[in-house]
Order: structure tokens, then C-alpha cells, then sequence
């Protein structure tokens, strides 16, 4: 299996073609994912969507985390 | 200890009083040098829940923040917002949601519109702890 380059928060990294979001989000330890929303290309998915979201060639990646909150 | 040039303090204040009755949010980045954290820049983002006891972030202004961060070699230092009726503390509700022990939580107060109080916390497993702002 090839691998494919993939900018993950900003920087260049390596992974294995086919790889899903889901699968990133574990090599990267990303904390918390089911709060975390991913951009791949400006596009915007929720944790759901990770599963069956595979990532290509050249895909930029970003992780934002869900900020919120109240004052009750 | 953070530090927070003065104008950042009368940008927040003035968008959480124009805000009213909603809550106001947004994030701050900057620098962090050893123990030293220096505010560099903040984005006001839209409290997507125009709520006044709640609110949520944009994610896709929350991106272009991250990016704009990126650009300007800064690093996300936390997040601020507004409490139009209540004191400047971490609610429940607040505490829970966050994630981040190395941030920043800022809060300010509108009880009293012509001196809002801005307070900043850590807040790590729950507990929060008031952190002390340097105005420079």
C-alpha cells in the first residue's frame, strides 16, 4: 500500500493511503475528538462523519475544537 | 500570569457591551515564552447560539482564526467571553466544556456596564483558578 502526504494543523505528514479521519484522529491524540469538529479542505465534518470520511492526497487538515459555554 | 495589551481589553469590553443582551465570544493568540504568555492578537467570532446565558463559536470563523494565527507565526493562547448579567467567574457549564489545561479562559462581566471586569482562569479537571492579567 502506498502512502500519501496529508498537512495535518500545518504541518507536512505521512500516512498510509486510505486512511480515515477517524484513524488520524487516533495517531494524532487528538483529545477529546467527540468534541472536535475536522476541516479537510475548508470543508467542515463532525466526529460523526470521521468513520467514513478517507483521506486523499494533498488534504490539508484541521482540528477545532468545540468551544462553548454559558453562564448558568 | 497573562498579558493582555489595554486596547484587547477595550475591544472586548466595547463588543460585549454592543453585544448585550447576548453573550459575546472569541480567541485570543499570541506568544508564550518560558511562563510568560503575551496576547498578540484577539477575533471577535459569532456566538452562533445568540444566546444570552449561552454560547457556541462559529467553527468556520474559528478556522479562519486558526489559519490567521498560522500566518501571523502566533499560537492560540484561549478564549474569552461575556457574561451580560452574571459575575466574571466560570460557570458550571464553562468548566465543563473546558478541554484545554494550558489555556486561558477569559471572562467579562457587564454588571456593571461602565467598568466591566475581566478575569481570566485556568481551569484543569473542573477547577478553575483566577490567573492573574498583566496590562501592558
Amino acid at each position: 500500500m502506498n502512502n500519501m502526504k496529508v498537512t495535518v494543523s500545518g504541518e507536512l505528514k505521512e500516512y498510509k493511503d486510505g486512511t480515515t479521519l477517524l484513524e488520524l484522529v487516533g495517531a494524532e491524540n487528538v483529545e477529546m475528538p467527540e468534541y472536535v469538529t475536522a476541516s479537510v479542505n475548508d470543508e467542515l465534518l463532525g466526529y460523526h462523519e470521521f468513520e467514513k470520511t478517507e483521506l486523499k492526497d494533498g488534504d490539508v487538515i484541521e482540528f477545532l475544537y468545540f468551544m462553548g459555554g454559558g453562564c448558568i | 500570569m497573562i498579558r493582555l495589551p489595554k486596547k484587547f481589553y477595550g475591544i472586548i469590553s466595547d463588543a460585549a457591551l454592543k453585544g448585550r443582551p447576548e453573550e459575546i465570544c472569541g480567541l485570543m493568540g499570541g506568544t508564550k515564552d518560558g511562563n510568560v504568555r503575551e496576547v498578540k492578537e484577539i477575533y471577535i467570532l459569532e456566538n452562533i447560539d445568540h444566546s444570552n446565558e449561552h454560547f457556541t463559536m462559529d467553527p468556520k470563523e474559528q478556522l479562519k482564526a486558526v489559519k490567521d494565527m498560522r500566518e501571523k507565526d502566533i499560537v492560540p493562547l484561549g478564549n474569552f467571553h461575556s457574561h451580560p448579567e452574571s459575575p466574571s467567574r466560570p460557570s458550571e457549564e464553562d468548566k465543563r466544556l473546558a478541554y484545554d489545561s494550558e489555556a486561558s479562559y477569559m471572562i467579562i462581566s457587564l454588571m456593571n456596564e461602565n467598568e466591566p471586569v475581566l478575569k481570566s482562569f485556568r481551569i484543569v479537571d473542573n477547577v478553575a483558578s483566577e490567573e492573574e492579567i498583566e496590562y501592558i
